[in-house]
């Protein structure tokens, strides 16, 4: 098996995963979000939506025979443009630890480093908008620093607030509203990435980017 | 209007779904049991994907502030007008000021757990990103984006007294039935982590009873039984997940997407209940027991196809039913 290929599976008859070969990389999402705007063209596809070096595609109509769709999507793989990474950037003022980051002492855990440590490396990055998903208008973010990668939670918290700054497994980001999440939170912040009222509903778009200021660091 | 008397938690204003919002984070929500909510709507000559309510807490009471045909689909909860009994998966009409009430599901007739009340026009709530369902997460759709309370009045149509009454159809879950050693059960496409798990894993999916927990809602339904192992530990990349997707979370115990699902997410993917049988899912109630059924691609398109059928001859019926009274 060669590590290069990109994998697809299937997601019940309601949609295909296509998940691209390697490690994660702006690169490649930039391929993705291509990729995503022709394959919503297809005939027999709903929705093209990129995740994180991933793509689903769900079906208007499951087809009887895959094969042509599935092979159609390997072949634009190979020949689509990467778009541009060229979006506005949002400061993000933050408070890690205390009460709004229950999880930091599970990363501290699991990395060995320290509080100090941890922040630092968390607000460095400019992190890229990957992809929106999970719940309206929340965005995974490229570019986390992997010595702060720390697991999935075993088990699922039921709730965690709207604006939770949380790591999970390699990746970061932070709750738009209030809701269930495996994710480890190390902070807060404030910010409204969803109205329905407004046009476009959502804040951020894949390209567009968030930086992290650090405002307070409890104990 | 339509007067809510008293209300569990948790109903809601839900039609068959919102789709073409994923690349918003926007998940579909809609009817847990969307066959009872499209044969509630087709019983009422309605569009399939009329807004109905969705209650998963009984006992329930609303007025009808209006003359209102309507139908109780879904779980058998002993409706009643006023004092009178009337038969469920039935189109009826209601008078001005009468109260209907729904009472706990009997399990005499089949295990169910939430009832529709369609509306003839459908719940007049409007359209939110291209669906009347209740987003709870966004707080956006239905009424108000929130559950129904004690003393919520719900718009109806003009049309809401005219549609036609006397008759009704066979549920599903007495003329599609799928059950494994009494239990209901689902059928299930592996999904991308499936080979990843052990072959004792494998075998647990399939042999089986899974519980559903205490914390199971429209998100989710946690199961309890073996323990799930993948072969190594996996942190996958975020993607794109549909209802009906089994993520094994660290832990090893389950969790099954419903309709409130997230779009995406992370956990492995031992397998997906296929869209066919969501509905069942839909139905099982809280503590009640479900087995796994693997299955293969040609079986899940046929299995999705017979729902089809079954929604299309009831139209047909009921078409065949309101033509014949036209013309007498």
């Amino acid at each position: 098996m060669t590590m290069d290929l990109p994998q697809l599976s299937l997601l019940g008859t309601t949609a295909l995963l296509f998940e691209a070969p390697g490690e994660t990389s702006l690169t490649t999402q930039r391929r993705i979000w291509a990729l995503a705007l022709e394959a919503g063209l297809l005939p027999g596809v709903r929705e093209a939506v990129p995740g994180m070096n991933n793509l689903m595609i769900t079906f208007a109509e499951p087809p009887r025979h895959r094969g042509q769709l599935e092979h159609r999507l390997i072949e634009l793989w190979h020949t689509v443009e990467p778009l541009p990474a060229a979006g506005r950037c949002l400061d993000l003022p933050v408070v890690y630890g205390g009460d709004g980051g229950p999880h930091m002492a599970d990363v501290v855990a699991h990395t060995g480093l320290s509080v100090d440590d941890i922040v630092a490396i968390h607000s460095a990055p400019t992190y890229t908008v990957y992809a929106l998903g999970s719940h309206p208008g929340y965005c995974y973010l490229g570019g986390m620093d992997q010595r702060i990668a720390t697991p999935r939670r075993k088990v699922p918290v039921l709730r965690i607030p709207r604006g939770a700054v949380s790591i999970g497994g390699s990746q970061t980001g932070v709750s738009a509203s209030d809701g269930p999440s495996g994710w480890n939170t190390i902070g807060s912040t404030e910010v409204a990435f969803f109205d329905v009222e407004r046009t476009p509903p959502a804040l951020l778009q894949p390209g567009d980017c968030i930086r992290f200021k650090t405002i307070r660091v409890l104990r | 209007m339509i007067e809510v008397l008293s209300a569990g938690a948790l109903a809601t204003v839900q039609d068959l779904g919102r789709t073409g919002a994923l690349n918003l984070g926007v998940g579909t929500s809609g009817a847990m049991d969307p066959l009872a909510l499209a044969a509630g709507n087709i019983l009422l000559r309605n569009e399939e994907n009329a807004a109905a309510l969705e209650i998963p807490l009984l006992p329930f009471r609303v007025r009808f502030t209006r003359p209102t045909v309507f139908a109780v689909t879904g779980a058998d909860c002993a409706p009643r007008l006023d004092e009178a009994p009337v038969l469920p998966w039935w189109a009826h009409r209601a008078d001005a000021g009468q109260v209907l009430s729904l009472a706990v599901p009997s399990a005499a007739t089949w295990r169910a757990c939430r009832a529709y009340l369609c509306i003839a026009g459908g719940i007049d709530v409007p359209s939110v990103l291209g669906s009347r369902s209740t987003q709870l997460r966004g707080a956006f759709g239905g009424l108000e984006g929130r559950p129904l309370r004690e003393g919520d009045l719900l718009p109806v149509t003009e049309t809401c007294g005219r549609a036609k009454t006397g008759f009704g159809i066979t549920p599903p879950g007495l003329a599609l039935p799928l059950q494994v050693d009494g239990l209901t059960a689902v059928r299930v496409l592996p999904a991308a982590e499936y080979d990843s798990f052990t072959p004792s894993s494998h075998e647990a999916l399939w042999s089986e009873p899974w519980k559903i927990t205490s914390q199971s809602d429209r998100y989710g339904y946690r199961l309890a039984g073996p323990e799930l192992r993948p072969q190594r530990p996996m942190e996958l990349r975020s993607h794109g997940i549909v209802p009906g997707v089994i993520q094994v979370p660290h832990g090893g115990q389950p969790i099954i997407q419903m309709r409130d699902a997230q779009p995406s997410g992370g956990y492995p993917k031992i397998g997906t209940v296929i869209e066919a049988d969501l509905w069942r899912l839909g139905q099982a109630p809280i503590g009640s027991r479900i087995r796994f059924v693997l299955c293969n691609w040609d079986e899940a398109l046929d299995a999705l196809a017979a729902t089809r059928r079954w929604l299309t001859n009831a139209r047909r019926l009921v078409e065949l039913y309101c033509n014949l009274g036209a013309v007498r």
